[in-house]
């Protein structure tokens, strides 16, 4: 629920292009510039999302712990750190040389700071350019390969949304089984608008916010083309069960089998599986 | 003097009060359905009359949404206010609530688990069932405790329900952070809601809820009997603590019932007893009955206001409660103020 407070950390000592990373290098960060003075060699990830983004650039050995909700890829470090409620002292027992996080959750920052651990923050990003811009923050601070990811982000999400013929679908995306959505200027609701959909929740976002909870009177009547469920893994919600509610039988796409089961992470992080996300759309859309 | 029953016209005008608020409270909502369609989908089984002129969609958020919803609004909201007033009876406390004994405590705890283990298979259902369960076993664990501790007076009760809605709470708090992926359906679990809900809802707490509000009503005259205090009561051959046992056992099972499937819904309980004796009296002979009623009018209005203030959004119905409820109150206390 922190999505909006994206600004991208930009690299400002950026050294050319796959040449060998020169340190000590200084990035931009939400909370100010951030030094780094060597190549980072333990590594602690409290981002899912960073997590992924650092092994999709091969600086998976380099990192040495993430935090529990980081599934993604099976091989990474899972520890029982939380992003939400970090424990500084059980952080700082790991001699990390780099934190990690997508939000600053109280005193992280300075609390590391007074212990000389640098803490970079990659917020949630609002658009493509914002996670290929951080895959290549992450890419300059760790010395890994940034480029050959996004290049390819770049041509598979291109190749995908030229296929997609068809534009002007609605779509109900969901997020938990109390029902909040997503507006279009939201993240996932700018991938939906790559490929010409629009949030029916839009009218609900009146605070800009993004996220707005809809009511079940509302989603019905609006009679979206397409329902996406990004709450099947955290709340066991399927197409048999959307089915089952009271009165949501009598929408088009409940009949005509257009709800689409997504995977709750694929769905939240703004990594390098947007693209499978993406796929997933164009692929199952009527 | 205020009247010590009431009276049989008293009670029907209240009774049309609610039906009118649940009549009105079917064409309102974020989709556009008009009072003729409602009339002519209620009688369409009538020739002529009913066309089916809704499309399949109204026809779904009228039947299965809509109509569901006001009903269980109307049960828990009376249910609430019945139980509130029957606490403030046999406690002999203006400021007894239905989660007094620890009822909201427990059923926290127990959606808090139910959600957060649903991840692991369990089944959704049994949410309101976990919750149920466990808002008995804290009242039930409150009263065994009041039992034991020192002497047998409301306030040990009283402070017993303290000690066990805080532990529970506690428990609750600690289960939430460590399903974080499940904390915005606990939050709004905790604010209350009647969303989402089809008949299913409605069939499962009526039995409940009657048997729960028979019980009470029951015991109207001992309640006031009771309100003179125990030894008092004793003297006039009331078992105090039996009456006391049975009252709060029977509103417990009907709050659990009602928390289960509207949440945490708060200030209906106090507030809406409260109006009643400012504006019909004291004895429970009036309070209780119509505490009932009005708690369920109440209730349907708070929805309304929930369904449809910032639609196609929705508001938390314990938001709208004490949002409305207490300026309503501080109202309806100045207004009458001799009357204290």
């Amino acid at each position: 629920m922190f999505k909006k407070l994206a600004i991208v950390a930009s690299v400002v000592a950026l050294a050319a292009c796959g040449q060998p990373q020169v340190y000590p290098l200084t990035v931009d960060s939400p909370a100010g510039e951030v030094t780094i003075h060597d190549r980072p060699e333990a590594i602690i990830s409290l981002s899912p999302t960073a997590t992924e983004m650092l092994f999709a650039i091969g600086a998976g050995p380099q990192v040495v712990a993430v935090d529990d909700q980081s599934d993604f890829p099976p091989g990474a470090p899972v520890t029982d750190f939380s992003g939400l409620t970090p424990n500084l002292e059980a952080i700082s027992t790991f001699q990390p040389d780099l934190v990690i996080v997508s939000y600053d959750p109280g005193d992280l920052v300075s609390g590391l700071g007074a212990l000389g651990i640098p803490v970079l923050i990659l917020p949630a990003a609002v658009t493509l350019d914002d996670v290929y811009g951080q895959l290549e923050t992450l890419g300059a601070v760790t010395g890994g390969d940034s480029e050959a990811i996004v290049r390819s982000m770049r041509a598979d999400i291109a190749e995908i949304v030229a296929g997609a013929s068809r534009s002007g679908l609605t779509y109900y995306h969901e997020l938990d089984p109390t029902l909040y959505s997503v507006a279009s200027s939201t993240f996932i609701g700018h991938l939906y608008s790559l490929l010409g959909m629009k949030s029916i929740a839009d009218p609900a976002d009146t605070d800009g916010y993004g996220y707005p909870q809809l009511s079940a009177e509302y989603i019905i009547e609006s009679d979206p083309d397409v329902i996406v469920l990004a709450d099947t893994l955290c709340c066991d919600v399927s197409s048999a069960s959307v089915a089952s509610r009271p009165g949501w039988g009598a929408m088009t796409a409940v009949a005509n089998g257009s709800v689409i089961e997504a995977d709750d992470s694929v769905a939240s992080r703004w990594g390098p599986r947007v693209v499978d996300f993406l796929r997933l759309i164009a692929a199952s859309r009527p | 003097m205020a009247p010590s029953r009431t009276r049989p016209a008293v009670l029907l005008a209240s009774i049309g009060v609610l039906v009118a608020v649940m009549s009105l409270a079917t064409v309102l909502g974020p989709a556009q359905i008009s009072a003729g369609q409602v009339a002519r989908s209620v009688f369409r089984w009538i020739p002529f009359v009913g066309d089916p002129v809704l499309s399949p969609q109204s026809q779904a958020i009228l039947w299965q949404l809509r109509l569901p919803r006001i009903v269980l609004g109307g049960l828990v909201g009376g249910m609430l206010a019945l139980a509130g007033a029957a606490y403030q009876g046999v406690f002999r406390n203006p400021l007894a609530d239905p989660y007094l004994l620890g009822v909201a405590a427990g059923a926290g705890l127990g959606a808090t688990v139910a959600i957060g283990a649903r991840g692991s298979g369990f089944p959704a259902l049994l949410v309101p069932l976990a919750a149920f369960v466990g808002a008995v076993i804290a009242v039930g664990i409150t009263y065994a405790l009041g039992r034991t501790v020192g002497n047998r007076t409301a306030t040990t009760l009283i402070l017993a329900g303290v000690a066990v809605a805080s532990f529970f709470t506690a428990i609750q708090t600690y289960v939430q952070q460590r399903n974080t992926d499940t904390l915005r359906e606990v939050y709004s679990w905790i604010l209350g809601r009647l969303s989402t809900t089809g008949w299913r809802e409605v069939i499962i707490v009526l039995p409940y809820m009657v048997v729960s509000a028979a019980v009470i009503l029951l015991h109207r005259r001992l309640l006031d009997v009771l309100s003179l205090g125990d030894s008092e009561a004793e003297s006039l051959g009331v078992d105090a603590s039996r009456v006391r046992l049975t009252v709060v056992a029977a509103a417990t099972l009907g709050t659990a019932a009602a928390v289960a499937v509207g949440g945490l819904i708060g200030f209906v309980g106090i507030i809406v007893p409260h109006a009643i004796r400012l504006a019909a009296g004291w004895s429970y002979r009036v309070v209780l009955p119509l505490s009932l009623v009005f708690g369920a009018a109440f209730m349907v209005i708070a929805d309304v206001a929930a369904r449809t203030l910032v639609a196609p959004a929705e508001l938390p119905i314990g938001v709208v409660t004490a949002f409305f409820g207490a300026p309503f109150f501080i109202l309806v206390l100045r207004t009458t103020r001799d009357a204290l």
